[in-house]
């Protein structure tokens, strides 16, 4: 089989079990829709292990599928670009498909929607699959918006639930706005250099590095400074980074494989992949450079703050998420993409075992999720027990484990970089790392240690079968939910000790990721680095490894010693801790500003404009003057023969008299 | 054995089909007068087959050409022929006259001979007008085809049809009698002829050409229709009955857009470019200012009737970019929106079937009851919204795309459908589909039937087909496009 095929089955494969669960659900029954999704997911993960192996010995493919359309002597394709960067996502997408695949079986057992919920998320994988491997702006469009649709469609997936189908409809929208800069980036590409595949348009960039555009009179824009900032927009929206990060805490109203799989480790990461798959545009402005950085920080800092007050055990993991996505964009902002995608990989594995042990300690709770109402279920579910501390610590930095390299990388890469704005980015970053240790274990020990709290819980799940089980005791998940978590703890503890080396210092991205010597961040980070059991060794002497662990202190002695305090707390600084709660009013402002404000405005057109003017003065308004002259005109034709004969006298008279005038 | 009157086929099959159906006369003979005008109407699209399997993607001369003097006192011809502009455009009218006459089997129980006749004989009409290269021939395709469409929307129609109807007729009226006046200046200026390719090539001068600009603005403004002589398309849709904005949104919008491209670019094209900031300048009025009208709208078939007036302001912009991708762009946008705007108003007539209100707030939580109608409304709505992978896609990404060439406001404004469109189209999705069952009618609503799944079915297989492979359109129309757009780049002027 040549190496083409192999490529196509990859998206293809997952594709035809969307179609097959989706359009004969009914027929094939709960068995065969999973079966069926899953082994085309699992004949994908193979199918990209296969790639990955051809992409390590050295072969890259990027080449057309077939024409979409031919015009004006533009050729608009669908085609794949096989490199490292791709093969890496690729791994990425199929393993955590497939562990979600398999723990789906679990989760959602008892829901009517069972070969639907199947034939979405291997829809999702199909998109997210064109989106990384496509070789061209279109087909990265393409995917973009796919992924798009089916978060629409999973995050509203129990549509009878209000705050379900008001939560993807703003997804959707907020996504929308992003796109909205994304497509015009894409039209300023085109128009500027003819053509919308990657090579043609990255070998032809640094030619136009110095053009610039007037977008105003009488200014002059870098052009590479615009075109690089419309596409983040794109990727402030998808990566939900600040100010359009407010869709993604709303999308934990979705079934929790997806938050996992789709809010967590692969759709939300895509921004940050094609900001590293755009780095030949990125590196010729350091403007766009620097706005992604402090973008990234913001998103890294305040979003993680958020984190600390949220009693819903899937909204913290989502605060986290969008704080790890500011990491991420912190580091494409300082020009590590590498450790960026790095961290993109680290924080796909941990991230959805973090989501998918919430969903198991969900299953547990009889679907209440308020992390007040959990705690000391350590003893009850050992295995999503062990594996959320692994998670944790991956996440919050524990030297050696995956979270540890790639975090640490990104901090080193901030304090490092020189553009306008690092400076905030490095202070942000750090002291994110307090955060995020206080507000992981905040919920790790509310959920796993202290008293049990779960008898007090009151029925107030998010879920129809919420009613049954409570005041039993809480018992381990099957296999289905435990086998992926185990699977997914693996990668977590070590799979950035091995792959550090590799992605960040050696050859492994090669071409895939471009870097200009003027941004010799990486190369400096490179004569620091001695190996990975070395830097895990030289953590203890860092702030970070410090900041984590006081983050980790104070929680254990707040939330396990003295829970008294954070209550006072919250009193004591009731401003501060309604800022949080109330997630600094983002959602107030925006409801407010545009969903309102547009109603208004289009009410006031429809009203003022449509009706008012062109029908209301114009259309019946003529029709209104043609019926007022001819009722004057009516008057003269009464059809009494004395009126005429009245007229006609009156014009013999006045014809006489004018002739009789002219005479004289 | 009709090898060389293809046309004429296309043209009359329908029209003497109608008239067959309405010679089985009152509603007794309803059955007959339903299978006859189904066997007329797939007649009609299989006489138009030919026109594709037969053409010649390669030239942009005129094909299946026919030519017959038919008023020589005033040098009037029996002329037709069609191009890659044109072409797609009939076999979309043929298809779409198969799918109204399915659509109105059961619905329609009142004067059904009538009803039917009087889509078929529209659809023969609306061909001649695609298919006519003779000025007066066109006028009279042109103007014919109002005529049973005025009667479709003042007989079948609702409450209000008079006042729709009449402001329909009025409106339309208005603007074609402007441009009868420029049709006959043009004869005298080309030395006695109607032949629209010799107006192509006649010379003119820059008043003239404004003046007859301006009047072909008008005449086919109204239909397409552009801001602010749109108010009647609204009205229309709310009362017409389904059949009836099918046509009226999938095919007669297009004849007005058709124009531009057969008529005012080719014959006057100084004045097209001295003007088009105008057109440009009312295109993106349509579309900012008319996405926001239809988010508020509260009768489904308005926001509909709304969002196809935004769309059409895509296809009036993407001419006036004047490069292939604005072209193309916008007679891809004009077939995308034949499927998409019918199948969005076959939804909203099943629903209509059932629950007898067209208002928003009367439906919620149809999703439950109708899963297999919610998954193709979703399809049909999401296209509405342009996402990829749907037809609706193609046009507004090609036409973005052209528009960000030329300027990058024209781009900037024209995106911000993918937000209005989005909002307006899911929102009132949400509102309708999803949630849970809203009252005791929609609890008792049935899912599709076999002739509706049939309906909409065919029409999803059109949308994504054209949304993932969309260079079998764009082929056949290369060649002519490329022709016309050499053609109105060059000055006219004396």
């Amino acid at each position: 089989m040549d190496m083409k095929t192999l490529y196509l089955i990859v998206p293809l494969a997952p594709l035809f079990g969307a179609i097959v669960a989706g359009l004969f659900g009914r027929w094939i029954g709960r068995t065969g829709a999973h079966v069926v999704t899953i082994a085309g997911v699992a004949v994908s993960f193979v199918a990209s292990v296969l790639v990955f192996r051809d992409v390590l010995a050295g072969h890259t493919f990027n080449g057309t599928v077939y024409a979409w359309m031919t015009v004006g002597g533009l050729n608009l394709e669908v085609g794949f670009l096989i490199d490292s960067l791709t093969t890496m996502m690729m791994l990425v997408v199929t393993f955590v498909s497939l562990m979600v695949h398999v723990y789906t079986i679990g989760y959602m057992q008892d829901d009517p929607g069972y070969q639907r919920f199947f034939s979405y998320i291997s829809l999702f994988t199909f998109s997210m699959l064109m989106l990384v491997m496509s070789n061209n702006f279109l087909q990265l469009f393409f995917g973009w918006e796919a992924v798009g649709l089916v978060s629409y469609l999973l995050i509203g997936f129990w549509y009878t639930k209000e705050s379900a189908i008001y939560a993807n409809l703003k997804a959707f929208l907020v996504n929308r706005v992003g796109d909205f800069g994304f497509i015009l980036g894409i039209g300023l590409v085109l128009a500027h250099f003819g053509s919308l595949d990657y090579a043609t348009v990255f070998a032809k960039a640094p030619s136009l590095a110095g053009e610039t555009i007037t977008l105003w009179p009488d200014t002059a824009w870098s052009l590479m400074t615009v075109i690089g900032l419309l596409l983040f927009v794109g990727a402030m929206g998808k990566s939900a980074q600040f100010p359009l990060h407010v869709w993604l805490p709303d999308s934990m109203e979705g079934p929790t494989p997806i938050s996992a799989l789709i809010h967590a480790a692969t759709m939300v990461t895509a921004g940050i992949f094609m900001v590293a798959r755009m780095s030949p545009l990125y590196e010729l402005s350091d403007v766009a450079l620097s706005t992604i950085m402090v973008i990234g920080a913001i998103t890294a800092l305040f979003m993680g703050l958020l984190g600390i007050v949220q009693n819903d055990i899937k909204r913290v993991v989502a605060y986290s998420t969008l704080s790890q996505l500011g990491y991420m964009t912190v580091a494409l902002g300082a020009s590590a993409y590498s450790v960026a995608v790095f961290h993109l990989m680290t924080h796909a594995f941990f991230k959805a075992l973090l989501f998918l042990a919430a969903g198991s300690v969900i299953i547990a709770m009889h679907h209440n999720q308020d992390i007040r109402y959990m705690g000391g279920l350590k003893k009850y579910m050992p295995i999503t027990w062990i594996t959320s501390l692994v998670g944790s610590l991956a996440l919050i930095g524990t030297p050696f484990l995956s979270g540890f390299y790639s975090k640490e990388t990104i901090i080193e890469a901030a304090k490092l970089s020189h553009l306008p704005g690092s400076g905030f980015a490095y202070a942000a970053v750090l002291a994110g790392v307090f955060v995020t240790a206080f507000y992981s274990f905040r919920m790790y020990f509310l959920v796993f240690h202290g008293k049990e709290r779960f008898h007090q819980g009151h029925a107030h799940g998010n879920e129809p079968d919420a009613h049954h089980g409570h005041g039993s005791t809480p018992h381990e998940t099957p296999w289905v939910i435990t086998g992926p978590l185990l699977a997914l703890a693996l990668p977590s503890l070590a799979i950035g000790y091995m792959t550090i080396e590799p992605m960040l210092f050696g050859e492994f991205f090669g071409k895939a990721i471009y870097v200009a010597d003027r941004h010799p961040v990486m190369h400096e980070l490179n004569q620091e680095f001695h190996g990975p059991f070395a830097m895990g060794l030289h953590a203890v002497m860092t702030w970070p490894f410090w900041l984590a662990a006081a983050g980790v202190g104070l929680a254990a002695f707040f939330y396990l010693k003295r829970p008294d305090i954070p209550a006072a707390l919250a009193r004591r600084f009731q401003f501060l801790y309604r800022l949080l709660v109330n997630k600094y009013w983002f959602d107030e402002l925006y409801s407010w500003l545009f969903a309102r404000g547009a109603r208004v405005l289009g009410t006031g057109l429809w009203r003022g404009g449509d009706q008012g003017v062109i029908d209301g003065l114009v259309v019946n308004g003529s029709a209104r003057l043609v019926e007022r002259v001819s009722r004057l005109t009516r008057v003269l034709q009464s059809g009494y023969i004395y009126h005429y004969a009245f007229a006609m006298l009156t014009g013999v008279f006045a014809l006489v008299t004018w002739w009789f005038v002219r005479l004289n | 054995m009709f090898g060389q009157e293809i046309l004429s086929l296309v043209i009359w099959v329908p029209i003497v089909a109608g008239i067959a159906v309405l010679a089985t006369g009152s509603d007794r003979n309803a059955p007959l007068a339903r299978m006859l005008a189904l066997v007329g109407a797939l007649l009609g699209f299989i006489v138009a087959i030919p026109l594709a399997t037969g053409f010649d993607t390669a030239t942009a001369a005129m094909q299946f050409v026919e030519k017959k003097s038919w008023i020589p006192a005033f040098n009037v011809h029996y002329h037709l022929g069609v191009d890659g502009i044109s072409m797609p455009l009939i076999l979309l009218n043929s298809f779409t006259t198969l799918l109204v006459v399915i659509a109105g089997w059961q619905v329609i129980q009142d004067k059904v001979a009538q009803y039917m006749a009087a889509f078929l004989v529209m659809s023969g009409l609306i061909n001649g007008a695609f298919a006519a290269l003779d000025g007066i021939l066109f006028y009279v395709f042109f103007e014919g085809m109002l005529i049973p469409l005025y009667l479709i929307v003042g007989v079948w129609g609702g409450p209000n049809r008079v006042y729709a109807a009449f402001k329909f007729f009025l409106y339309t009226l208005l603007g074609s009698l402007l441009m009868l006046v420029s049709l006959l200046y043009l004869y005298y200026q080309s030395g006695g002829s109607f032949d629209i390719q010799t107006w192509h090539r006649t010379t003119l001068g820059m008043t003239a050409q404004t003046f007859i600009f301006l009047s072909f603005l008008l005449a086919f403004g109204v239909k397409v229709p552009m801001w602010p002589v749109h108010t009647w398309l609204p009205d229309a849709h709310v009362e017409a009955p389904t059949g009836g904005s099918v046509v009226l949104a999938a095919i007669t919008l297009k004849v007005g857009a058709y124009g531009f491209l057969r008529f005012m670019l080719p014959i006057v094209p100084d004045a097209a470019h001295e003007l088009a900031w105008l057109v440009i300048t009312l295109s993106l009025v349509a579309i900012a200012y008319i996405g926001l009208v239809a988010l508020v709208q509260a009768d489904m078939k308005k926001l509909i009737a709304y969002s196809s007036i935004a769309h059409m302001g895509f296809v009036t912009l993407g001419f006036f970019m004047f490069n292939p991708l604005g072209w193309e762009g916008g007679l891809v946008q004009m077939i995308s929106h034949g499927f998409v705007s019918a199948a969005l108003f076959l939804c909203i007539g099943v629903m209509y079937d059932r629950l007898h209100s067209r208002q928003i707030k009367d439906y919620g939580g149809l999703a439950n009851r109708m899963p297999v109608f919610a998954a193709l409304f979703m399809l049909f709505a999401m296209a509405n919204a342009g996402l990829p992978a749907t037809s609706g896609f193609v046009g507004e990404f090609m036409i973005i795309m052209a528009a960000a060439k030329v300027n990058f406001w024209f781009a900037f404004v024209a995106a911000t459908s993918l937000i209005t469109g989005a909002a307006y189209t899911l929102w009132m999705y949400k509102r309708v589909v999803f949630g849970p069952v809203g009252n005791p009618q929609v609890e008792a609503m049935k899912d599709l039937t076999a002739r509706e799944f049939l309906l909409l079915g065919v029409l999803a297989l059109a949308v994504l087909g054209m949304g993932l492979y969309p260079k079998p359109f764009t082929d056949v129309m290369h060649a002519s496009v490329v022709e016309l757009l050499a053609h109105v780049a060059q000055s006219k002027l004396p």
